[in-house]
């Protein structure tokens, strides 16, 4: 099966955020919690739900992820707009912040 | 459930009788529509205040005829989205003279109560207790302008506007 | 353009507080995301693709110099230097954070605008004919009954919990420029037989997966039932709508099910019981809204007759005369003119601006328009009262600003929806198509020639950038994950309103682009002299335009 992670609108910023390995969200996908089998995304899927971990985004969410050239990349084309950013405005969204 | 009349907590002395339930012999009864019609003559010679409770789509022509027998109704929202008893509220009071309690039951959210009062409500069913009281106060002085005439009879600001000076 | 008065202040300064309390509540978890959505969306305010996006209301499309100079302040300090003009004129910035929301509906307010009810199963911004107040064929100017209609609308407590969104438009010419025959309500001011003014009214029109032009209920509504009878109208819909299924829940369904006569008489039975009532509309507010969209202090130009200036660099420079053939339009008034400014350069993303163009935008109004802008529902922009003789400066200024491509009403002067780039619903993105379309007819030469051509693109069934009214329609949909386009032809927004017949099989991304360049040729190659894109569609049909795009070699 494909990898997945958690994803998320931050409540706050409303920015695309991934659930992080600590619980918390990171706005980077390399740095996502990775679920690799289906009993694991639907654990971190209740992880990504659970009151102390939600409160502060929206609607989580799984989404496939695979390796391309050794970096993590969403599948769905929707998901790769959401992890870069408008495809007509390359100077905005995480695709113009280098450090993402 | 917590009401909430004239801005605070009130104890209710209203008892709700569900779909099958046998009517209890005593007390002040809100029935379903379907119940008070299968049970209309009963419940009138009880002579005991009756209410009824109507669903969202339930209108109130239904009970036209009879609202001299209720001392509350009770109108649904089944979930706050649904807007149908804004309606049903403003016709029982504007157009058919209900002078009795009102009351808002269901999905009654506190960001609603001031729509809900305009519309003629004057008892709502909420969660929680005592910070009911001082939401309450919050919302109701949130808007102090109405643009438009409704139940509740404040003026509108046309009304406002163009008062004879 | 109307001023608030003390009560109108009032409501929108609330209204801010009201909202940074309940801010306050989510971000503090008192308020769950469920109860907060509805109360943002009643705010303007939806969560999109990459970030919140802000839906600002430009009230029948109409605002000045200092409210554009406000939102380019905010693009830049809150925003990320741009925005973007609606198809119902309204401008959206697609980055704020909920925390800073509370105060930009503050600046807003500041200078009389605001978010209420740009989103939300309620009713939202009431828009009008662009050339309101300007046009030749006006009988009035509908924005007087878009400011009435808007104060109605505002925080009505029966209407706030609609089975879904309701859209009203207003115009005022014979000549519909609102589209109103595609909306919830459309209201055309008519003149009775008796010479009273009037409206008549349309229900049910309207977009989206079941697009429908709406139908006539009453012919002729006095000015002062107008209130009342929209009550009339809202009440029945609020009651028996549909609540089932959110994608049968407007208005046009329930008058397609019941059949207009049927919802006419509903109508006419509930305002029985209600007219002549407190929702009279007194004439003293009708005068005292219309003062405000008095005229402005024109020059007195009468004797002049066409600026041979004008004529002059017309000659000189062929851009300036494309430009005034398409961007131009007639004024009632001798010596003065309507400019559009094109947001539509070639290869741009269609309705978009950047804070330091609608800071110049806003000194060139003061300097040529009397400090006055509309925005128009084909996200362009308008200057209604330029002088004639100030034609060519100002066209050279607005050509330095990147405003003024020859393009209005042709076909690159393309409606995009956000599409894919930027939308939670969108299933194909729309802005680079609609790029791409542009950049293929970039010259403008040719554009001139193929005349009016009307393309709007959709991402999505949700209709945003009214593809079923174009002349040529194109729909995003999602194909196996691959994004596909659908093209519909013959569709349009004036008083002659149709819904676009979908020609066949969708296109991918490259092929869509080709396609429509094939329609066009097909359109050159079978018109008669002087006859526009839709007449000759109209006139040959469907077949010449399918076998074209797909018969085989």
């Amino acid at each position: 099966m494909t990898l997945q992670v958690v994803t998320a609108n931050d409540l706050s910023t409303g920015l695309v955020v991934y659930l992080a390995a600590d619980d918390g969200w990171t706005e980077r996908l390399a740095e996502s919690r990775v679920a690799a089998t289906e009993t694991e995304s639907a654990a971190l899927l209740e992880r990504a739900k659970a009151p102390e971990v939600r409160w502060s985004v929206i609607d989580p969410y799984l989404i496939d992820v695979a390796e391309e050239d050794g970096q993590l990349k969403p599948v769905r084309y929707r998901e790769r707009i959401r992890a870069l950013g408008p495809s007509i405005r390359l100077d905005l969204g995480k695709q113009a912040q280098k450090e993402l | 459930m917590p009401l909430l009349k004239d801005g605070r907590l009130a104890d209710d002395p209203w008892i709700e009788v569900g779909g099958d339930e046998a009517l209890p012999d005593d007390g002040q009864l809100i029935v379903t529509l379907a119940r008070w019609r299968e049970s209309r003559d009963k419940l009138v010679k009880r002579n005991q205040p009756v209410g009824v409770r109507l669903r969202s789509d339930e209108f109130p022509d239904e009970i036209a005829g009879d609202l001299e027998h209720f001392a509350v109704i009770a109108l649904e929202f089944p979930t706050f989205r649904d807007g149908r008893a804004y309606s049903h509220a403003r016709k029982l009071r504007e157009r058919l003279g209900y002078a009795g309690e009102l009351r808002a039951v269901g999905n009654v959210l506190r960001d609603q109560w001031v729509f809900m009062r305009r519309c003629g409500f004057d008892a709502f069913e909420v969660r929680g207790g005592k910070e009911a009281e001082a939401a309450w106060q919050e919302a109701a002085g949130e808007i102090g302008v109405q643009y438009q005439p409704a139940a509740d009879r404040r003026p509108g600001v046309l009304a406002l506007r163009h008062r004879p000076a | 353009m109307y001023r608030y008065d003390e009560f109108d202040a009032q409501l929108v300064e609330e209204r801010v507080e009201q909202f940074r309390g309940q801010v306050a509540r989510r971000l503090s978890g008192e308020l769950s995301e469920d109860e907060f959505k509805p109360l943002r969306l009643m705010n303007g305010l939806y969560l999109q693709l990459h970030a919140y996006m802000l839906r600002v209301a430009i009230p029948y499309g109409t605002f000045s110099s200092k409210q554009m100079r406000r939102m380019a302040d905010i693009a830049r300090g809150y925003d990320k230097g741009y925005g973007h003009f609606t198809t119902r004129q309204n401008i959206q910035y697609n980055w704020p954070a909920l925390e800073d929301v509370p105060d930009i509906l503050a600046d807003l307010a500041e200078v009389e605008m605001h978010a209420i009810q740009t989103s939300g199963n309620c009713i939202r911004n009431t828009t009008a004919d662009q050339y309101a107040g300007a046009a030749a064929d006006e009988i009035e100017d509908p924005r007087i009954y878009c400011e009435i209609i808007r104060q109605w609308s505002t925080l009505h407590p029966e209407f706030s919990f609609l089975p879904r969104k309701f859209k009203i438009a207003v115009t005022g010419a014979a000549r519909d420029r609102a589209a109103v025959k595609v909306h919830d309500i459309g209201l055309f001011i008519r003149r009775n037989d008796a010479g009273e003014v009037g409206f008549e009214v349309i229900v049910g029109g309207g977009q989206g997966r079941t697009p429908m032009i709406g139908k006539t209920i009453r012919e002729f509504l006095p000015k002062a039932d107008l209130l009342s009878y929209l009550e009339a109208v809202l009440r029945v819909y609020n009651e028996y709508g549909r609540r089932d299924n959110m994608y049968k829940a407007r208005i046009k369904i329930l008058v397609h099910e019941i059949g207009a006569e049927e919802f006419g008489r509903r109508v006419e039975e509930e305002w029985a019981f209600i007219r002549d009532g407190a929702l009279d509309l007194p004439a003293e507010e009708i005068e005292r809204i219309e003062a405000y969209f008095a005229p402005p202090p024109y020059e007195d130009l009468s004797g002049q007759g066409s600026s041979p200036w004008v004529e002059t660099v017309r000659l000189m420079e062929p851009e300036f005369d494309r430009w005034m053939r398409v961007n131009v339009a007639a004024h009632k008034r001798p010596g003065y003119a309507i400019v559009n400014l094109s947001l539509k350069p070639v290869g741009g993303v269609p309705g978009d601006i950047s804070a330091d163009q609608m800071d110049a935008v806003a000194d060139l109004a003061d300097e040529y328009s009397f400090g006055e802008i509309r925005a128009t529902h084909e996200q362009n922009l308008v200057f209604a009262h330029v002088r004639q003789s100030d034609l060519p400066d100002l066209w050279r200024k607005l050509d330095g600003l990147g405003l003024a491509t020859s393009n209005i009403g042709l076909v690159s002067d393309i409606i995009a929806c956000p599409g894919l780039d930027y939308c939670s619903l969108a299933n194909a993105r729309s802005i680079p198509i609609a790029q791409r379309i542009s950049e293929r007819f970039a010259e403008l030469e040719r554009q001139h020639d193929i005349g009016e051509l009307r393309l709007k693109i959709s991402g999505c069934i949700n209709a945003c950038g009214h593809h079923h009214i174009g002349h040529i329609g194109i729909l995003g949909v999602d194909r196996k994950g691959v994004e596909n386009y659908q093209i519909s032809l013959g569709g349009s927004a004036d008083e002659n309103a149709e819904v676009g017949k979908i020609v066949g099989p969708a296109f991918d991304a490259d092929g869509v682009v080709d396609a429509v360049e094939t329609i066009v040729n097909t359109y050159l190659g079978l018109r008669d002299e002087g006859e526009i894109f839709i007449d000759t569609y109209r006139r040959v049909g469907a077949e010449p335009f399918k076998e074209a795009l797909y018969a085989t070699a």
